[in-house]
């Protein structure tokens, strides 16, 4: 599968990789297996197959495992991440890494709304495109879109960095506190409060870096970035409407 | 929360295996709505013979063949009137044209109600677990070009059989919606002014009364949505149909989930990528979430 050529990849030996078939296996059971593996575990390389849709795969991990889910996911895929890096080969439904703490998530088809809700950490990798609200109350979390996010992405968005390698929709950044936005192509709107910035050095060797740890080629001088105006910090009478 | 499903077959091989696929759909999506279900299906033969007009309906109770024969009653030997038991819903067919049949049937037994007319579509709805009510259509048996289906997680309304999804208020069309519409009683009493009756307090039937309406006053589908998008507040994922069309729509927020599927031999839309995981050739498909306030439309 394309995974292979990930960097982020871990090489196991064949005896370490553990293949679960959910057309056979329950939900449950996946995740009850993943989560009893502790950091001593053999296995530390684990394929799903026949995913069909089902949602709250491979949640909840805490163990550098590596799991390769072959298909499409549903809502919640690798949601509450800690330390694992979980490898889609296909797209994604609601929230994938919602609330995701560390590791790595990457995604080689398209994610549906609310990729990386609220991710306090690790990095999120999404080939294709993100849906609307990519990165909602991100708080600390990573994202690195390919192809383009739809409206309200960042919104309220609180630390961390977003990577749009596309477009972004209506009302990026609406009500955002401190995440950075980088942004290749064009941004319909910007939403309230969010506004473009200067690029400075700094800027460009961070988005080097987490275009190197997304594996993409793009150039970071073709980014502009976007953040808070930080006018929506205290109450004031002015931004009532 | 609600589910919907709904296929669109272009390649007349898949015809025979309408009910099968959709069943399957369904079944995916049950969750999403336990409490009511429905199905809207164009072009079954047992259902909707074709050349006749069907007329489908809640018969509060009564026998199918009692129906029949109070029907028949008030329309002429020739009408030569067929029946369906889909379990909470009868389907009549008859020859002659779906207006006619509607008023005898309106007429012959006032206090049912009339949940889908036209040529070619048979609509079959009611309370209960979805996989049930499946069961009792026989829906795995059904036949066609074209079928919707809808799971219902009540929130608006009370949780009755003419109030679950789908609606067909006009001839040929259904409406079944995912999400709720905060205006619906403004737009229910601007539509009541202008004449139009309802069935139930459900918010998702004044979307259905107000894209008949458009549409009785010249609007084609796509325009129809369009209006529908401008006049209501609230949350939605539209799928409507027709006996030539297959429509997509989503409101602005786009929180109410949808994504289609499309290859040469087929369309299909779900709430969740599930739903379309076992369609044959779905490998191959063209994969993606309808865009906010965008009308997709497919014509047979």
């Amino acid at each position: 599968m394309a995974a292979m050529t990930h960097g982020t990849e871990v090489l196991v030996p064949p005896e370490n990789l553990v293949t679960v078939d959910l057309a056979h296996s329950t939900i449950r059971e996946l995740n009850a297996a993943l989560h009893a593996q502790d950091a001593a575990a053999r296995a530390r390389t684990w394929i799903v197959t026949s995913p069909d849709g089902r949602h709250s795969i491979a949640c909840g991990l805490d163990q550098e495992l590596t799991v390769k889910v072959a298909g499409h996911a549903g809502y919640y895929c690798a949601g509450m991440n800690q330390r694992a890096t979980v490898v889609v080969d296909g797209n994604v439904g609601v929230g994938v890494a919602e609330n995701m703490m560390s590791g790595v998530v990457r995604v080689h088809g398209s994610a549906s709304q609310s990729a990386g809700a609220t991710g306090h950490g690790g990095l999120l990798v999404v080939d294709g495109d993100a849906a609307a609200r990519c990165g909602i109350s991100m708080k600390g979390i990573d994202i690195v879109v390919g192809g383009s996010v739809g409206h309200m992405s960042a919104f309220m968005g609180q630390a961390g960095r977003l990577v749009v390698c596309g477009n972004a929709g209506d009302a990026l950044g609406d009500s955002i506190y401190e995440a950075r936005l980088y942004v290749r192509g064009s941004v319909k709107s910007l939403g309230a409060d969010c506004i473009e910035k200067e690029v400075r050095a700094e800027h460009h060797t961070e988005l080097a870096e987490l275009l190197r740890r997304a594996d993409r080629d793009e150039d970071p001088a073709d980014f502009r970035r976007y953040g808070s105006a930080r006018r929506l910090y205290n109450f004031s009478v002015d931004n009532a409407y | 929360m609600c589910g919907i499903v709904g296929l669109h077959l272009r390649e007349p091989a898949l015809h025979p295996r309408l009910g099968e696929l959709l069943t399957g759909m369904l079944g995916q999506v049950c969750e999403r709505g336990p409490d009511s279900a429905g199905v809207a299906v164009y072009g079954d033969p047992r259902m909707s013979p074709p050349g006749r007009a069907s007329v489908s309906l809640l018969p509060r109770g009564r026998r199918g063949a009692d129906v029949v024969a109070a029907v028949a009653a008030r329309l002429p030997a020739t009408a030569d009137i067929g029946v369906f038991d889909g379990g909470q819903t009868l389907v009549l067919n008859a020859l002659t044209g779906a207006n006619v049949l509607r008023a005898a049937v309106r007429a012959a037994l006032p206090d049912a109600v009339i949940v889908g007319y036209g040529e070619d579509i048979a609509v079959l709805k009611g309370v209960g677990h979805p996989r049930t009510l499946a069961d009792e259509i026989g829906l795995a048996r059904v036949q066609g070009w074209q079928g919707v289906a809808h799971t219902r997680m009540a929130t608006e309304s009370a949780v009755t059989p003419e109030g679950s999804h789908p609606f067909s208020v006009g001839p040929g069309q259904c409406l079944v919606h995912n999400g709720s519409f905060s205006n619906h009683a403004t737009i229910r009493r601007e539509l009541r002014a202008e004449g139009v009756e309802f069935d139930s307090d459900n918010d998702s039937e004044v979307g259905a009364r107000f894209v008949a309406h458009q549409l009785a006053q010249g609007a084609d589908l796509e325009k129809a949505l369009r209006l529908l998008c401008e006049r209501f507040d609230g949350f939605y994922t539209l799928l409507v149909s027709t006996r030539d069309s297959f429509a997509v729509v989503r409101d602005a927020i786009a929180c109410k989930p949808a994504i289609i599927a499309e290859t040469p031999q087929w369309v299909a839309m779900a709430s969740e990528y599930r739903a379309l995981a076992h369609l044959p050739g779905v490998e191959q498909a063209r994969i993606f979430e309808p865009e906010p306030e965008e009308v997709y439309i497919w014509q047979r």
